[in-house]
C-alpha cells in the first residue's frame, strides 16, 4: 500500500482536521463527533440538510457543506458508515426550527444508523426530522432479493438541487418530496479498471487482471454485476449509459443533467474521452442535455474507473441546478 | 444470579469476539464489506471500558448502556442491530425477577428488535438464523422445566446448527445480497456471532 498517510487508524481524523484548515472561512469542523458544519449553520427559517457516510468518497459528503447544499455531514470510518450519535448531534446543530432532511444513501448501515439518529433526536429535543433514501444504482437487478439498489451518483445531484430549495425557505415536507422527485428521476451504472485499498485493510479490496474490468460496481469495492474483458471507451460508454436510459426509461425528448463521475483514480482526460462517448449516445437517443458535470464527485478511494449518472429536469430542476453554491467540492454563482 | 454474572457475560463476550475478530472479518470479506469483526470487536473494547469505570445498580441499566456504546461505537449494520438487541433486552428485564421465564422474554424482546431493525427474515442469511432457533430451543427447554444454564447451552447449540445452515443460503440482506448466488457456500459472519454471544452466555450466566 503506497499512501500519503501517517497511520491508517488516523487518517479520517487527519483528513477533517486538514479540511478545517483548508476551509476555515466556509466550514466548522466537530473534530470529537466528526460532523462537518457550514460555518454559518443554524439559518433560521431553513431546513437543515444532513448528509453522510462511509469515508472514502470524497469530496462526498464533506466537499458539499456550504451555502446552497448542505448544514452537515458526518463521517464515518473509511466504508463504514457513521453511528447515531453523530448524526443526532448534527442534526439538533442545524435544527433552526424548520426541520431537518437526512439525505442517506441506500446501504444497510447508512439506513439504520440515520433511522435510529431521526427516533433518537425526535424524542429527545423534538426535531422533526423526514428522510430521503437514495438508490439510483440500475445495476442491482432484483431489489426484492437483495437490500435494494444502492444511492450512487444521484445523491450528488439531489444535493446540490434540493439544497438550492431549502435556501429559497422551502418548508420541510416540500423539500423532502423534491428530494424524492430526484431520486425517482435519476439512474446510474458505474465500472472499475481497478480496486481501491481500504487503508486499514492494507491491500486492494479485490483484484483485477490487467486486461479485465468489473461492470456495474458500488462505491465500497463490492462487486459489480459482471466481470468482462477490457474494452475501449467507446464499448464501455454503451455498456454504462444503455441500462442507464432503459431502466427509467429515458424517452426521445427528454431533458437530463448528464454526469460522469470519476472514482477516484482516473484523470480527467479519460472521464472527457467517456464524455464524448456519452454525448454522442444520448445524441442518438434523442435525449437533451441541459446541464453536464464531469469530475471526480463521489468516489471510492483510488479505484480508478467511473460512473454514468442521469438525472430527468423539467425547468424547475434546472433553475435550481443553476442556483448559486459554494463549498469545497462544488461551487458556481456564488 | 445478578448484575455481576451479566457484567461477566459482557467482559466473556467481549473477549471471544476478541479472539475471533479475524476470523469474523474473513468471513466478512468473502460476502460483505470485511469489517465484521474489526467493528464489534471495537464496540465490545468500548463496553469492557464502560464496565471497568462504572458500578450498575441493575441488570437493565448495565445492559442499557451496553447497547447504547454498541450503537456509539460499531456503526455499520451490526452496531445498531446489536445495539438494539442489548437495548430492548435490557428495557424487558427493568423491575423483574431474573428467572428463566423473565429471561427469555427479554431474549424475545432483543431479538424483535433486531428484527424491527433489519427487517430479514429466516433464510436471508443473517444473524436471525442463528437467533431464532436458539431462541426456540431455549423456550422448549425452559417449558420442560430446564433450569437457566441447560437452557442456555440448549440456545447456543441450536444457534450453532443454525449458523451452519447460512451456509448454503443465497443472501437475500446486506451487502452480501449485491452478490446473488455467489452468496452461497459462505458462513454469514453474523449468524456467527450472534453463535459466539449466546455460547458466551451459556458459560457465564448459568
Amino acid at each position: 500500500m503506497k499512501k500519503l498517510i501517517n497511520d491508517p487508524a488516523d487518517v479520517v481524523s487527519e483528513a477533517l482536521r486538514g479540511m478545517a484548515a483548508a476551509h476555515p472561512d466556509r466550514l466548522r469542523v466537530d473534530l470529537e463527533n466528526r460532523i462537518v458544519y457550514r460555518k454559518d449553520a443554524p439559518r433560521p427559517g431553513k431546513v437543515g440538510l444532513i448528509s453522510g457516510g462511509g469515508s472514502g468518497h470524497e469530496p462526498m459528503h464533506g466537499g458539499f457543506v456550504g451555502l446552497g447544499m448542505l448544514d452537515a455531514a458526518c463521517a464515518g470510518e473509511v466504508f463504514t458508515s457513521p453511528v447515531p450519535d453523530q448524526m443526532m448531534a448534527a442534526t439538533k446543530a442545524v435544527d433552526a426550527g424548520a426541520g431537518v432532511l437526512h439525505i442517506v444513501k441506500n446501504y444497510t448501515g447508512d439506513v439504520m444508523n440515520f433511522e435510529m439518529a431521526a427516533e433518537l433526536a425526535a424524542a429527545d429535543a423534538g426535531t422533526e426530522v423526514l428522510s430521503v433514501v437514495t438508490n439510483d444504482d440500475v445495476a442491482v437487478q432484483d431489489s426484492l432479493y437483495t437490500a435494494g439498489r444502492r444511492g450512487v451518483g444521484v445523491t450528488v445531484l439531489l444535493e446540490k438541487i434540493v439544497g438550492a430549495a431549502a435556501e429559497e425557505g422551502r418548508p420541510l415536507q416540500e423539500v423532502a418530496d423534491l428530494a424524492k422527485r430526484v431520486n425517482d428521476n435519476g439512474r446510474s451504472m458505474g465500472m472499475a479498471l481497478t480496486s481501491g485499498t481500504v487503508p486499514a485493510a492494507g491491500k486492494p479490496t479485490f483484484e483485477l487482471a490487467e486486461n479485465e474490468m468489473e461492470v456495474g460496481i458500488g462505491i465500497h469495492g463490492e462487486p459489480g454485476r459482471q466481470r468482462l474483458p477490457l474494452a475501449p471507451a467507446r464499448e464501455i460508454a454503451a455498456m454504462l449509459v444503455d441500462p442507464v436510459v432503459s431502466d427509467l426509461p429515458y424517452r426521445q425528448g427528454d431533458s437530463v443533467i448528464a454526469f460522469v463521475n470519476g472514482m477516484g483514480g482516473t484523470p480527467l482526460i479519460e472521464l472527457y474521452v467517456m464524455y464524448n462517448e456519452i454525448a454522442q449516445l444520448l445524441d442518438r437517443a434523442g435525449i437533451t442535455v441541459a446541464r453536464s458535470l464531469v469530475g471526480n464527485y463521489i468516489t471510492s478511494l483510488e479505484m480508478a474507473g467511473c460512473s454514468v449518472t442521469l438525472l430527468k429536469v423539467d425547468d424547475e430542476l434546472v433553475r435550481l441546478w443553476d442556483a448559486p453554491v459554494n463549498t469545497p467540492g462544488l461551487r458556481w454563482g456564488a | 444470579m445478578g448484575v455481576d454474572s451479566f457484567v461477566s457475560w459482557l467482559r466473556d463476550v467481549a473477549g471471544s469476539l476478541h479472539a475471533n475478530a479475524a476470523y469474523l472479518t474473513e468471513l466478512d470479506s468473502a460476502i460483505g464489506d470485511a469489517d465484521h469483526g474489526a467493528n464489534l470487536d471495537r464496540g465490545f473494547q468500548a463496553v469492557v471500558e464502560v464496565l471497568d469505570g462504572t458500578e450498575f445498580g441493575s441488570v437493565d441499566e448495565l445492559l442499557k448502556k451496553a447497547g447504547m456504546t454498541l450503537v456509539s461505537k460499531v456503526g455499520g449494520a451490526s452496531g445498531p442491530l446489536y445495539g438494539t438487541f442489548f437495548l430492548r433486552f435490557g428495557t424487558a428485564l427493568a423491575g423483574v425477577e431474573l428467572t428463566p421465564e423473565a429471561l427469555g422474554k427479554g431474549l424475545h424482546a432483543g431479538v424483535e428488535g433486531v428484527l424491527a431493525r433489519g427487517k430479514a427474515e429466516l433464510g436471508d442469511k443473517t444473524m436471525y438464523d442463528a437467533w431464532a432457533p436458539a431462541l426456540s430451543a431455549y423456550d422448549d427447554a425452559v417449558a420442560g422445566g430446564a433450569d437457566l444454564g441447560t437452557a442456555l447451552n440448549a440456545a447456543a447449540e441450536a444457534a450453532a446448527k443454525g449458523r451452519d445452515g447460512t451456509v448454503p443460503m443465497v443472501a437475500r440482506k446486506g451487502r452480501a445480497s449485491y452478490l446473488g448466488e455467489r452468496s452461497a457456500g459462505h458462513q454469514d459472519p453474523g449468524a456467527t456471532s450472534t453463535t459466539l454471544i449466546l455460547e458466551s452466555a451459556a458459560r457465564t450466566l448459568s
